[in-house]
């Protein structure tokens, strides 16, 4: 594929797409602006033509590996097929065109879907109240982890300095601890995946302020000791906060409400199938039991006696945490979240955890058949699992990240690599309820060639891919000499 | 079942090579007595892609049909057809963060297109990827700002009351956990902006930041040199919030004052994202260079494969939580990729002339919108600086009596001041390129019926 030019490149002056723009007005009409505080040359954006800028974004779109072309196994991140007509339908103009502060009179139809998917998601996860305010997973943790702050601030509880966190944890939850003004401390993990409980107690005293854990783990393992911990943690006075990275594995078979979380986030463009979209926008949703309540971020969605809905804010709700953005979040996110809801129903809510878990049982089961490493194997694979390659790396000198980038060239998007940190040369591996059988065996078939390249043909794997729009890139010359926009 | 291939046949063979009788058995490593069995029935059946779209169709005509003039951080703006259909292709849709970079080349090179872009239009040196919104944004920027100022040891920054209110909440209940403290600078009464005189009792005082807003909440045109100065003359950083659209038009931040603002940030849903309930928008954020390694977020760089072919990768990874963990810049790990993309694709298909020309009517349509509504008997100017596409106008009777008066005609006719400045019979209105001069009449003909 040849190298795209970008967009300036095509730049010529005077050339516009004239049709997308209103017509130049007479200078006299902008001389209520004083001169000194107008723009003296106009911003050096390109001068294209409508059909170059379609054409060029178009071609551009091409060099993507996307869900809609291709298995996409990244663990952690739940690659599902996004409906399509949850998309058409969040679309709709009178969703598009609604303003954020439109009064609630011409606001029923959109707050009706809200307080409907507050209702749905208490429900799967077991919680007593849901807020839809976060923008991503990483707000929804803020959001979780401020809550426990002010919990504990409230009871004048001020000694609680400490968040623990298990070593596997994804990188979001120590960097939350932090910007909520928590220290971390982090909880060793045995070897069979799940949490050193010893290590644990040890750990646990009056200046934990909580837990924050991924359950099934990100060793793609249920914790079997949850019960333990939530015993430990709330004993010693903390809150267990639930990362809801991986409740694709679970949804419809258990609820972190019932295993004794205090307060989980969402991920809704994960379990929910709203789309990654290039790595964003995202939904975050929180949800808390009985005594965080007082503090979830607003506005949040209410229904009145009369059946009518209204807002509930920081006016009435004086103890919460209060906005995260200007306004509710992502609500786009939330109606395509909300016509999944619908579309599943509670009998396609359940099978959401049983085909999720039987995929990743069997994609693993065949790995292991053509002689991949789980990095687990006494254990039952949640909706993802772990292999290893360092047999391979010091054998063979091939590392997960060559066998990764060669999977490129067989049109298999690469696992989650080096994640978690505590497995050498991994891959974390999630193939979704979404997958055919067809699919997961097409990707066996593609690690089985490659396993065997490695062993016949490793300085070629070691320079995949070799199909792309471009090779390896220089990652090094990338951070050394910066080049972050582009000169003409 | 939803979006499930598998059939009958397909299950046993997959059961079969797990060596497992059941799906259930899947399931024995939970204790039995926490499964959720029967604890679903809140939820209801499953509908078809006709019956929900039906039934989400119902929903959102519920709420249209209105002429809304309600702007306060959030524009109606026309968007090209190219840009969502181009937006929403599979292959934007439903990618991936671009971590395996040589298999996502096309949204790398959007976002550094994207930088370049918000770079250009700011008059900064760097942009990244873009943050959740413009408020979040500020937030990250006011943290940022503490780790970039190296001279100040301060965790106090000054913002003023002439913000958008939203903002100020949004950073405070963010903020406020790592102890940073916002202090208020209050505006004229008179102009309705924020004065060099407001901030003179805080000479020699230890800031890290002065926020400077342009224009402000009010509409209102900030005397953006002087305060810059004021600001860098007192070592504190200038962290500007801008409106995209107006930077067609108003000397971009890069260019304040002697030596520019320092970090960047706004609301970019006016560059081609719809109103949408409030989101998902994206926040920009661009920087001068020497503050790169503060800033948050993901950021793209321009480099070359083991061939030396020109290729994008994410970069300055260092900063960032999936490598650094508790000591990230931030714990964001999103950008609003999709409405990024859309971003770029607008801003390049109006390019500078179209873009000045959108600015241009937004302002002169407001100018028009407020010379009609002040010819009705009690409706003034609340202040007299200059504005760009947003004026405040107090009115006879109270804000919010007459803006429900006013939605029962289907007129949304902006927001009340009343609860966040105490201005009981203040309305702050909008108009973009998309009102006709229709709509105003109509404005103006709802507005005097209800004072009458």
């Amino acid at each position: 594929m040849s190298e795209t030019q970008l967009i300036f490149q095509l730049s010529h002056p005077g050339r516009s797409a004239t049709s997308q723009a209103p017509k130049a007005l007479a200078e006299d009409q902008l001389s209520a602006i004083p001169a000194h505080l107008r723009r003296q040359q106009k911003p050096a954006l390109p001068e294209v033509s409508e059909m170059q800028v379609v054409r060029h974004y178009t071609n551009l779109s091409s060099k993507n590996f996307a869900i809609d072309k291709q298995f996409y196994p990244l663990g952690s991140c739940t690659m599902k097929y996004n409906p399509r007509g949850a998309n058409r339908a969040a679309m709709l103009p009178g969703f598009l065109n609604r303003h954020p502060l439109a009064p609630e009179s011409h606001s029923q139809g959109f707050l009706s879907c809200m307080f409907e998917l507050q209702n749905f998601l208490r429900e799967v996860t077991g919680m007593k109240g849901v807020s839809l305010a976060p923008m991503a997973g990483a707000q929804g943790e803020f959001a979780g982890v401020a809550m426990i702050r002010a919990y504990h601030e409230a009871r004048g509880d001020d000694a609680r300095t400490e968040i623990l966190i298990p070593e596997a944890a994804h990188g979001t939850n120590p960097a939350t601890a932090v910007m909520c003004g928590y220290k971390v401390r982090e909880v060793p993990v045995g070897k069979d995946g799940d949490v050193d409980l010893g290590a644990l107690k040890q750990a646990c005293g009056p200046q934990t302020a909580g837990l924050m854990m991924t359950n099934p783990s990100t060793c793609g393992v249920f914790e079997r000791q949850i019960e333990a911990i939530a015993k430990t943690v709330h004993e010693a006075g903390g809150l267990l906060y639930y990362d809801g990275a991986n409740l694709n594995a679970i949804l419809g078979k258990v609820r972190p409400g019932d295993m004794g979380f205090d307060v989980i986030h969402m991920n809704l463009h994960k379990t929910f199938a709203t789309p990654h979209g290039g790595g964003g926008p995202g939904a975050g949703p929180v949800g808390v039991s009985e005594r965080l309540l007082p503090y979830l971020p607003t506005p949040m969605a209410g229904q009145r006696d009369d059946g009518s809905y209204h807002w509930v804010d920081t006016d009435t709700l004086s103890t919460s945490i209060g906005h995260l953005s200007a306004f509710m979040g992502n609500a786009g996110v939330l109606l395509r979240a909300y016509y999944y809801a619908r579309s599943l129903g509670r009998e396609g809510m359940i099978r959401v955890g049983e085909y999720s878990t039987l995929a990743a049982n069997y994609l693993l089961k065949r790995l292991e058949a053509v002689g991949c490493t789980a990095a687990y194997p006494e254990r039952r694979a949640s909706h993802e699992f772990i292999l290893t390659f360092a047999r391979e790396a010091r054998e063979l000198g091939v590392s997960a990240m060559d066998i990764a980038k060669r999977l490129l060239d067989y049109n298999q998007h690469a696992p989650t690599t080096y994640f978690p940190l505590l497995v050498p040369e991994c891959f974390l591996i999630e193939p979704t309820e979404t997958e055919s059988k067809e699919a997961l065996d097409e990707f066996v078939d593609a690690m089985a060639a490659i396993l065997e390249e490695a062993r016949t043909e490793p300085d070629m794997v070691k320079e995949a891919p070799f199909t792309q729009p471009v090779r390896r890139l220089d990652d090094v010359k990338a951070a050394r000499e910066l080049d972050l926009t582009w000169t003409d | 079942m939803p979006y499930i291939p598998h059939t009958p046949d397909d299950v046993r063979a997959m059961l079969d090579a797990i060596g497992a009788d059941s799906i259930e058995d899947l399931f024995d490593e939970i204790p039995a007595h926490l499964k959720a069995a029967g604890k679903l029935d809140a939820l209801p059946e499953g509908l078809s892609e006709m019956d929900v779209t039906r039934l989400m169709n119902e929903r959102a005509a519920q709420d249209a049909g209105v002429v809304s003039f309600i702007g306060a951080g959030a524009y109606q703006h026309h968007i090209p057809a190219a840009v969502w259909e181009i937006a929403t292709r599979g292959e934007f849709y439903t990618a991936y963060t671009p971590y395996q970079a040589e298999a996502s080349q096309g949204t790398l090179q959007v976002i550094y297109e994207f930088q370049t872009l918000m770079s250009r239009l700011t008059a900064m040196d760097v942009s990244n990827a873009s943050v959740y919104d413009g408020a979040s944004g500020l937030a990250e920027a006011v943290l940022m700002s503490l780790r970039a100022n190296r001279k100040s040891k301060s965790r106090k920054v000054l913002v003023p009351a002439a913000l958008n209110p939203r903002y100020t909440a949004a950073t405070q209940a963010i903020v406020e956990n790592q102890d940073v403290a916002l202090e208020t600078v209050p505006f004229c009464q008179q102009s309705g902006q924020t004065l060099v005189e407001a901030l003179a009792h805080h000479e020699g005082e230890d800031y890290a930041a002065l926020v400077i807003s342009q224009p402000n909440f009010f509409g209102s045109l900030e005397e953006v040199n002087a305060l810059t100065d004021w600001a860098h003359a007192n070592g504190m950083l200038v962290i500007a919030v801008v409106n995209p659209t107006a930077l067609a038009l108003l000397t971009p931040p890069g260019e304040w004052g002697a030596d520019g603002a320092d970090i960047v940030v706004g609301e970019g849903q006016p560059l081609g994202v719809p109103l949408s309930s409030g989101g998902p928008y994206f926040g920009f954020m661009c920087c001068k260079q020497k503050h790169v390694r503060q800033m948050p977020g993901r950021i793209i760089g321009r480099t070359v494969d083991m061939e030396g072919k020109q290729g994008f990768t994410l970069t300055l990874q260092a900063r960032e939580q999936h490598i650094r963990r508790s000591k990230a810049t931030s714990n964001i790990c999103t950008n609003q990729g999709l409405a990024m993309t859309a971003a770029t694709i607008y801003t390049s298909l109006l390019g500078p002339e179209g873009l000045t020309n959108v600015a241009a009517h937004c302002h002169a349509n407001t100018q028009a919108l407020a010379a009609k509504l002040t010819a009705l008997d009690g409706v003034e100017r609340a202040f007299s600086a200059p504005t760009f596409h947003e004026v405040v106008l107090t009115l006879p009777k109270p804000a919010g009596e007459v803006l429900a008066a006013l939605a029962e005609k289907d007129v949304l006719g902006g927001v009340s001041l009343a609860k966040d400045y105490n201005m009981d019979n203040a309305i702050l209105v909008n108009a973009t390129e998309v009102h006709s001069e229709g709509d105003l009449d109509l404005f103006a003909a709802a507005l005097k019926e209800v004072l009458a």
